[in-house]
């Protein structure tokens, strides 16, 4: 006798639970050959608004966490993603080899960028010489809640947007690539089971043109990460949509995401914070 | 049940008996029923211009509070600009609401803000929020309020009284703040967050009406749950059986736990939908909150810009 089969449904990632879209709506996704292979949720802009919330609501813990903590739980995620392997090189499709590659790729990425945790602040802080009896620091912090919009390369790609961004202790909401937005909702499962707090990474899926223009408009986000946004028109009017609230934004040229990432990605959402304190206090 | 209650309306609180007899003659609430009714009628969608008049006339009836042990007169200084003056363009709240100390200070800066005509200030008594003191402690109390300027007093019932059946001390302590109320409004304060059934609700609300308050109150804000839409179902649906029986309007004021225009806006289609329009004014319908002022400021401008608005650019309170 066969079984049933037992499908996976593919809801969206929003303050550690998995919604489906308030709008109720869904989008078929396809595979690069045009199968068919699930509906995907297709957020509207109200669960933007609530992943914009969860993210907010989740800042000050994540933030306030040492860099110790947030470099240990993001290591914890790498060993998350490598237990999943094999799913993700499924899910990936294409050849097996190249998958696995990506999956491996991916995982490095965030070791790689866990390790950075406790360094970024002594590579990028200072100790500032001044004038006067007093200790001049410049220290690197957070700037707040960051929406991304991920580029189309579905794991490595994804991984290497919001990684740098949370490392130094923002949180995001991050609008999946849309052509393929399965993987990112399996990451997400990762990401659920890894000790990191819920909120601090919001994954909607969906249609950039309808999403991007609400993230880039809302007054509460404090950057903005248009490296997945293709067409210039739509990057064009993001980009002006942010100049209101003075938003951090990033709209890279193309990127290899195989070669050396560099440290570029953490400090475009850092603020510098300087303290003076006199000596021999 | 009209008939009923006013055959006997007269002489319900001529003694214990008789006050007994009468609440638990009440009809009861069927639970299951008032559940369900508020929570269907929270999915009515209310957008665009209906929104905008929605939002304008939830910030009028905002009684704008902060009952902290660390208040300050300087943070009821602050309030009091903002009661005035929301922002934006926005009406100015029904009320200010504080403790009884700070009622001068209120006072005084509403005075100053010229334009603070027609914000009441609010002081809550009576050993606020448990209600655990003598009768002279609380009328004395009361009596300060208002000789320091309080418009309207929220005073809270003696739970413990109402629970253990001695409807007649709850009665008369009402009666007895009442009195020291003079011109003053009198809110009774239920705290519906204590009194474990909708019956209890319903026989409370009863009681405080026949006892001369002006408006019942759900609860204090210290208590959760506070106010919960089938609690000011049931109130509202006892303030209309009121005014039917006895031709006198009584307001009702959720407090507590309203925190999102969406459950402001909730409340309003209550009151459309059990009470009617006539409760729909800030004179007969408040809403007790404190955060509620900002998110309904936040979605005003929303609904203004076209942009999700940031609690960064509105004042932290």
């Amino acid at each position: 006798m066969s079984r049933l089969s037992v499908r996976k449904t593919y809801k969206l990632f929003i303050g550690g639970a998995f919604p489906r879209s308030e709008s109720g709506r869904s989008y078929p996704v396809t595979s690069a050959k045009g199968e068919f292979l699930a509906n995907a949720s297709r957020a509207s802009r109200k669960d933007a608004r609530d992943a914009v919330v969860a993210a907010r609501k989740a800042f000050p813990g994540w933030s306030g966490a040492t860099p110790y903590n947030r470099g240990q739980i993001l290591y914890r995620v790498a060993e998350m993603l490598e237990g999943r392997r094999g799913q993700f090189a499924e899910e990936l499709g294409g050849g097996k080899k190249a998958a696995l590659e990506q999956v491996d790729a991916a995982i490095d990425r965030l070791v790689w960028y866990a390790g950075w945790s406790d360094k970024i602040a002594a590579v990028h802080g200072a100790a500032n010489p001044v004038a006067g009896p007093y200790f001049n620091l410049s220290t690197p912090e957070p700037t707040g809640v960051v929406a991304v919009i991920a580029p189309a390369d579905p794991l490595l790609g994804l991984v290497s947007v919001v990684a740098p961004v949370i490392v130094t202790g923002n949180t995001c909401v991050v609008v999946a690539s849309e052509r393929a937005p399965l993987a990112s909702i399996t990451l997400a499962e990762v990401l659920a089971t890894s000790d990191l707090p819920g909120g601090v990474v919001n994954i909607l899926t969906g249609h950039q043109a309808e999403l991007a223009p609400w993230l880039a408009a809302h007054m509460d986000v404090n950057a903005l990460d248009l490296t997945g946004v293709g067409d210039a028109d739509l990057a064009l009017s993001c980009e002006q949509a942010a100049a209101e609230n003075l938003k951090r934004v990033l709209r890279p040229a193309a990127e290899d995401w195989a070669a050396d990432p560099g440290t570029g990605r953490m400090t475009r959402f850092l603020e510098t914070k300087t303290v003076w304190h006199p000596v021999g206090i | 049940m009209v008939s009923t209650v006013t055959t006997s309306l007269a002489d319900v609180a001529s003694s214990d008996a008789a006050l007994r007899a009468f609440l638990h003659g009440l009809p009861g609430v069927d639970r299951v029923g008032a559940d369900q009714r508020a929570a269907m009628l929270g999915t009515r969608s209310i957008k665009t211009t209906a929104k905008a008049q929605a939002i304008d006339l939830a910030i009028s009836m905002v009684d704008l509070t902060t009952l902290e042990g660390a208040d300050t007169a300087g943070k009821v200084r602050a309030m009091c600009t903002k009661a005035v003056r929301p922002g934006g363009g926005a009406p100015k709240v029904a009320a200010v609401c504080v403790y009884p100390d700070l009622v001068a200070v209120a006072v005084e800066a509403l005075r100053g803000a010229g334009a603070g005509a027609g914000v009441k200030v609010a002081s809550v008594a009576t050993a606020f929020p448990s209600g655990r003191s003598s009768l002279d402690v609380k009328v004395g109390e009361t009596a300060a309020a208002v000789a320091a300027g309080a418009d309207e007093i929220d005073m809270v019932i003696d739970r413990g009284a109402f629970l253990s059946g001695h409807y007649m001390k709850v009665f008369e302590e009402i009666v007895a703040v009442k009195a020291a109320c003079g011109a003053a409004h009198l809110k009774v304060i239920l705290e519906t967050g204590e009194l474990a059934t909708y019956d209890n609700v319903r026989r409370a609300s009863w009681l405080a009406m026949l006892a001369g308050a002006d408006f019942i109150k759900t609860s204090t804000g210290k208590v959760s749950p506070a106010a919960t839409p089938p609690v000011t179902l049931v109130m509202l649906e006892a303030v209309r059986d009121f005014r039917e029986a006895t031709g006198r309007q009584v307001g009702v004021k959720p407090a507590g736990g309203i925190r999102t225009t969406k459950d402001a806006i909730k409340n309003l289609v209550l009151v459309h939908e059990t009470a009617g329009d006539d409760w729909l004014t800030p004179e007969w319908f408040r809403l007790g909150a404190s955060s509620l002022l900002n998110d309904l400021l936040m979605q005003r401008q929303k609904l203004a810009t076209g942009r999700y608005a940031g609690p960064d650019y509105f004042t932290l309170d």
